[in-house]
């Protein structure tokens, strides 16, 4: 926690950086997470609309990113339009994404055959302009090939979320590896808290921005998609927050 | 069923076995049988399904077809029999492929059509290739109304004495057309082959085709691109003046060594957008090899489809681009079988719930039940693993997975699903008996037991994984 509280003078300097990219690059607007705690990290007060954005799983999501596909239908279930979802392994199964709002009329699914023709399919579904949003699971997302891709989603203002998945644990390093998204998550499955009867509750996820253009990082613990495709911050952690910000107002008088 | 008072225009075999003909009533045929299934009569609907036929044979049998409404089809298969090894060759595959689409159907090849329609009609064989030269000893034993006279005439004559054509055949042709005119003459004229019957056959539908010769042979790339945009064109002229869109076209490159290189694209929707199908055929001219050049080029629409105009409304929202040209492009570069849209599909087993559809297909009506939890991810094979579990409707206390013991920390279940006996015999007791579960990292898994847990014909009781929460 570095940062706490408003900073004019950085504000400032990002309005104007902003305007200075701005001559070259087309505002589509932004999808805010309804979310308070994550939409103030980001620029703009939500998720940038014309412009790519990575997703991993964290742990085993690597190899199975259902939680990170999970994360990325309830962001395309708040947009308007069809959905283009390209991917290679055909084990994504619609009724999860219709819990997570995303009605199957919406969705149209392209299988490709290998990691290029995902990319070329990828790049057509931003470049066309007319969908809502485009969702590809690639393994490999070069500089180059993330900077078509950004740009293919700058030109239409369509909203493209690259779901990385590798086909094992250990090429998940390439994560690191830089590309032009705008941002870029990590979404992991953490242990719920026990409910006070047997059974399972919502799902907690653990989301870090590890990257963010114009922005800084930072990971929230939230709940995962409810119907209409929102997160929500948990109830125990949002009574807790509250306290601890008691704590500090106490502290600072 | 026609008109208010409801006449049987049609039956079955087994309606006709259980004594109902046309012309009857409906109250009488229901009070034969009270839980009589009657379709309205669709004639329109009929002639359409015909004429399909008629077209569709026109492909396969011969050249010369053409629909003999209410029931019938006329084929003229002079010369054209040998590729089926004769006229019974046609005769067997004809009946052979309506039976397999469920259409009963009697087929008859006789040296005029008067002859064929009759012993088609009122023939006892249903499947027969009569001898030329004795065929008219096979019509002359069928009954008047055979000879496609009108009803009242059929009547007259019967009332007359003359029950079969022979009857008719040996009266004198002057007191006869006296009588009646010059139909039974004529009629019987036509079935002995006296007289000739032409008949007017369909014709089967011209391709829209376009094409450009070249003085020089062509092969740079951007010269077949440009020659592309050309024809492309001139086909979206010929298309608006026909009034039709585009649902295939075929591009053929004709090689100065005679060889043809050709590209095929297929169109979600009908179309007649100049740089959607530019597009779409530039998109592949990459695979064209021009070879030592390309002499001719030609666009020929295989497939078209009526397109009309439609109002489009600059009031309100900008319009957006029509996704079907994506799906066009997607599905010619990487198949179109790849490009789909998942529907529900009333079912309780997971992996028959769904079903793929054709992307642009309408908005479909079912959706999955929200109350029931399903993984983000399901596994084509449920994958088996070793668990402990208490029997018989505890989750398990822990399991192996790929390797690696996870702890159950917390569970859901059983959900229990049970095997659809209606479609397969083999499903009858088959039960199985779905746990949501996660483990201590958080993870949530799927798991199932075959079977119920107490009962082995309801399974083998192992456990198997069958998808991943998020």
């Amino acid at each position: 926690m570095t940062e706490r509280g408003p900073r004019p003078h950085l504000t400032t300097l990002r309005a104007r950086i902003a305007r200075i990219e701005g001559a070259e690059r087309r505002s589509s607007g932004t999808l805010p997470f309804g979310l308070d705690a994550i939409d103030r990290r980001l620029p703009g007060g939500g998720l940038a609309l014309g412009a790519l954005h990575e997703v991993a799983g964290g742990a085993q999501g690597a190899t199975d990113a259902a939680a990170a596909a999970l994360f990325a239908a309830g962001i395309l279930a708040r947009v308007k339009g069809k959905i283009l979802w390209c991917m290679t392994q055909s084990d994504l199964f619609a009724p999860a994404l219709a819990l997570a709002g995303l009605d199957p009329d919406r969705v149209i699914y392209v299988e490709a055959r290998d990691e290029t023709s995902l990319l070329s399919c990828f790049e057509e579904g931003l470049r066309h302009g007319g969908l809502g949003g485009v969702i590809a699971e690639a393994a490999r997302l070069s500089m180059t090939a993330s900077r078509r891709l950004q740009l293919a989603a700058e030109s239409t203002g369509t909203i493209g979320i690259a779901i990385r998945r590798w086909r094992r644990a250990a090429e998940a390093s390439d994560f690191g590896q830089p590309t032009a998204a705008a941002t870029r998550w990590r979404v992991t499955s953490v242990p719920t808290v026990p409910l006070p009867v047997p059974g399972v509750g919502r799902p907690r996820w653990f989301v870090e921005l590890i990257r963010c253009r114009a922005g800084e990082s930072a990971d929230f613990l939230v709940e995962g998609c409810d119907a209409t495709g929102h997160l929500a911050l948990p109830a125990d952690l949002a009574d807790r927050s509250a306290a601890s910000q008691a704590w500090l107002q106490r502290a600072a008088s | 069923m026609e008109g208010q008072r409801g006449l049987l225009t049609a039956a079955n075999a087994a309606a006709r076995a259980i004594g109902l003909v046309p012309g009857m009533t409906v109250a009488q045929a229901q009070a034969l049988v009270p839980d009589l299934q009657i379709l309205d009569a669709e004639p329109d609907a009929d002639r359409a399904a015909l004429e399909k036929l008629a077209r569709w044979s026109l492909r396969r049998y011969a050249p010369i077809i053409a629909p003999d409404p209410p029931d019938g089809l006329m084929l003229d298969i002079t010369g054209a029999a040998h590729a089926f090894g004769g006229p019974e060759g046609v005769l067997h595959d004809l009946i052979q492929r309506l039976a397999e689409v469920g259409t009963a159907a009697r087929a008859i090849c006789a040296p005029t059509y008067g002859a064929a329609h009759a012993l088609a009609r009122y023939g006892a064989d249903s499947l027969r290739v009569v001898d030329p030269l004795d065929f008219a000893a096979a019509i002359g034993a069928l009954p008047i109304a055979a000879l496609r006279l009108d009803d009242d005439m059929v009547l007259t004559l019967g009332r007359l004495g003359l029950e079969t054509i022979a009857d008719l055949e040996a009266m004198p042709r002057a007191s006869l057309a006296l009588r009646f005119g010059s139909a039974p003459g004529q009629r019987l004229d036509q079935a002995f082959g006296r007289l000739a019957e032409p008949f007017e056959p369909i014709q089967p539908p011209e391709p829209i085709t376009v094409e450009r010769r070249f003085a020089e042979p062509i092969g740079a790339p951007e010269t077949l691109a440009r020659y592309t945009g050309k024809l492309v064109d001139e086909l979206t002229r010929r298309l608006e003046e026909e009034g039709v869109g585009a649902r295939r076209l075929d591009l053929s490159f004709h090689r100065v060594d005679n060889r043809i290189e050709a590209i095929r694209a297929g169109l979600a929707k009908p179309s007649r957008d100049r740089t959607q199908m530019t597009r779409l055929l530039c998109d592949r001219l990459e695979t064209v090899h021009p070879g030592f050049g390309i002499e001719r080029m030609q666009l020929t629409v295989p497939l078209a489809e009526p397109l009309t105009f439609h109002m489009v409304s600059n009031l309100g929202e900008a319009p957006v681009p029509d996704v079907a040209a994506l799906v066009d492009l997607l599905g010619n570069r990487i198949g179109e079988g790849r490009l789909f849209r998942v529907a529900a599909r009333e079912s309780d087993i997971p992996e028959r719930s769904v079903a793929r559809i054709a992307p642009m297909s309408d908005p479909t009506e079912i959706r999955w039940p929200a109350a029931w939890p399903r993984p983000t991810r399901l596994f084509a094979r449920p994958e088996p693993v070793d668990t402990m579990a208490l029997l018989p409707d505890h989750p398990p206390v822990h399991f192996v997975w790929r390797g690696v013991r996870r702890r159950v920390t917390r569970a859901d279940g059983p959900e229990r699903i049970y095997g659809e006996w209606h479609l397969s015999d083999a499903e009858f007791l088959g039960v199985r008996d779905y746990f949501q579960v996660e483990d201590e990292t958080g993870a949530r898994y799927w798991l199932f037991r075959n079977g119920d847990g107490m009962d082995s014909a309801t399974g083998g009781q192992g456990w198997f994984l069958h998808g991943l929460f998020a």
